[in-house]
């Protein structure tokens, strides 16, 4: 029996590699995901029908625990169905606190069992990591998801949120240690007082980042959600529950550094220092003297018409006017008449990484239009016109130029090096990073005032006339 | 710094498979082309629900009358389950819309 259920745990763990292995290829990715349902399928019926605690006992109260299986399908398969394209990022934080709060929730369980035994000291700090993590992972997963979402609108700072959330951790840990060494006598009611300061901690940690780090977040969060399950999986030297959970948390982190290098911070300065508000941060040289350019929808359709080249530059304001549709409608035409056109995707474009790829995706553009930053940058120069919707940090040239401003050395679409730019935009006001964006007044640029969806699905009308 | 040293020998097998399995974390991800960031963040969210197993366990070994036992395993599976067949199934919806290959003739490698 036991070999059984060693050997599923084992094939389960080969399907989640080869999972993640094909789905970091567009070709393989649907098939990749597909295997790590069934390898997670198996893991699940061997649990369930092969399972032997070290006491001999067999698993049982199977009604209930198909009962709370039947509830988890149903609303994970609900909200899986029914979540946008937009809502994405916050989808995946609720399932990433979801994760998290299971793992939590395994610890809480499992304590008691192992408080007398002081042989159990590797259980018992895997027990107590595993509720710490989880419950970090659940509370910073939920504030994340209500900001997405818009119902946490400011970035709540509390007076010295550094010094509070480092005292936090030290207060976490010191509980932590002074449990695993026995001194303290009735210890359940501190366990319980170790989960709540980890559940404060995963807020107030998420709480003061700002919007636009939010794609950091996220990943950092997924990370953590695996670490958490990494622990509960160490409380049963279950191998499968370890593996996977260090392969999710590995690929966390490669993501939250790629997020990271993306913007040009370290992950200290993304944790530790709120965007825009302090840190020393310089607001940039602020333009008065120079003035805009404005373009008329006519003469922007003619522009397009008559280009050999032309660069799309998508931001997240595209996909708050719902606008993928029209733009994908202006390439189609655009294309039938002979211009090239292609999409310059910056990697942290949208709220999660990846995001504006996916929302692309949704209104049909192939996914071989869509360039990564590094492909698409020395294409520009040969570019003749690039229309920039909704984007505005992602191409502010002063990344590059401009020492003294907040954003300088991220590394930017630049644009500004392409024939003429047409910049899609309500007003002039300032982009999520609130700094000036020198784009706006280089003599190339043109600005097209208007909301994105009506300018764009216009200038689609304006090509179909010619 | 003995107890330290005893601890490794004594987890020997789980120390060693820790450090290979992050590489092969590494190793496995780390060409992934940001096109595919969100999807590989769903699909690895949904295999971190592989917490699932745990809480299968705490509630099958749970006694009937351990009350509180049984009510936590509950909310575990539950939560662990909506994780895992929430975050393929959202997954598959993303990647079905990437399939969608280009015009003939245009294929990439």
């Amino acid at each position: 029996m036991e070999f059984l259920l060693e050997i599923s745990y084992l094939v389960a763990t080969v399907f989640f590699i080869i999972c993640l292995k094909m789905l970091s290829s567009p070709e393989t990715a649907r098939k990749g995901n597909v295997i790590g349902g069934i390898g997670m399928a198996m893991a699940v019926v061997a649990t369930m029908f092969l399972y032997k605690s070290p006491e001999g006992k067999t698993v049982g109260n199977y009604i209930w625990i198909i009962a709370a299986m039947a509830v988890g399908t149903v609303t994970g398969l609900l909200s899986a169905k029914k979540v946008k394209m937009t809502a994405m990022p916050q989808m995946v934080a609720i399932f990433n606190g979801m994760g998290g709060a299971c793992s939590a929730l395994i610890g809480l369980v499992e304590f008691p069992g192992s408080l007398d035994d002081p042989s159990k000291t590797v259980g018992l700090s895997a027990i107590f990591a595993s509720i710490i993590v989880g419950s970090v992972t659940f509370s910073g997963s939920l504030i994340a998801y209500a900001k997405l979402n818009g119902n946490i609108k400011k970035d709540i700072r509390l007076p010295y949120y550094n010094v509070l959330n480092t005292l936090l951790i030290i207060v976490i840990l010191g509980l932590m240690v002074c449990l695993l060494l026995h001194n303290i006598d009735n210890p359940p009611p501190w366990i319980y007082l170790l989960t709540v300061i980890s559940l404060i901690y995963g807020v107030l940690f998420v709480f003061p980042i700002g919007g636009a780090d939010m794609p950091v977040v996220i990943a950092w969060l997924n990370s953590l959600s695996g670490i958490a399950a990494m622990f509960a999986g160490y409380i049963y030297g279950n191998l499968g529950m370890i593996v996977c959970g260090i392969l999710v948390g590995a690929s966390g982190i490669i993501l939250t550094v790629a997020m990271c290098n993306a913007m040009n911070r370290s992950l200290v300065n993304v944790f530790f220092t709120a965007f825009g508000g302090g840190g020393g941060r310089g607001s940039g040289s602020t333009i008065t003297d120079k003035t805009v350019k404005e373009i008329s929808m006519s003469d922007s359709a003619v522009l397009l018409y008559y280009s050999k080249s032309v660069v799309m530059v998508p931001g997240y304001g595209l996909a708050v006017a719902q606008a993928q549709h029209a733009l994908h409608e202006l390439e189609t035409l655009l294309e039938k008449n002979g211009v090239d056109v292609t999409y310059a995707i910056h990697p942290v474009a949208g709220r999660m990484p990846g995001h504006m790829n996916v929302l692309l995706a949704e209104a049909k553009v192939e996914y071989d239009k869509l360039i990564e930053m590094d492909t698409i940058n020395p294409r520009f120069p040969n570019t003749d016109v690039v229309i920039v919707v909704g984007a505005n940090d992602v191409v502010n040239p002063a990344a590059n130029t401009d020492p003294s401003s907040p954003i300088y050395g991220m590394p930017i679409l630049e644009v500004n090096k392409a024939g003429k730019v047409i910049v899609i935009k309500r007003s002039m006001a300032a982009g999520y990073a609130g700094i000036e964006n020198h784009l706006f007044y280089d003599t190339k640029t043109s600005m097209l005032f208007g909301d994105a969806k009506k300018v764009i699905s216009g200038l689609a009308e304006e090509v179909k006339k010619f | 710094m003995e107890s330290a040293m005893n601890f490794f020998i004594e987890n020997r097998d789980a120390v060693f498979i820790f450090v290979l399995a992050v590489f092969v974390g590494f190793e496995v991800i780390g060409h992934v082309p940001s096109i595919l960031h969100t999807p590989l963040m769903s699909g690895s969210n949904a295999l971190s629900g592989i917490c699932i197993i745990g809480g299968i366990i705490v509630m099958g070994t749970a006694s009937g009358d351990d009350i509180a036992a049984m009510i936590l395993g509950f909310f575990a599976v539950v939560f662990g389950t909506y994780n895992v067949v929430g975050g393929f199934v959202v997954t598959d919806r993303m990647l079905e819309m990437f399939k969608k290959k280009p015009k003939e003739g245009k294929s990439k490698k």
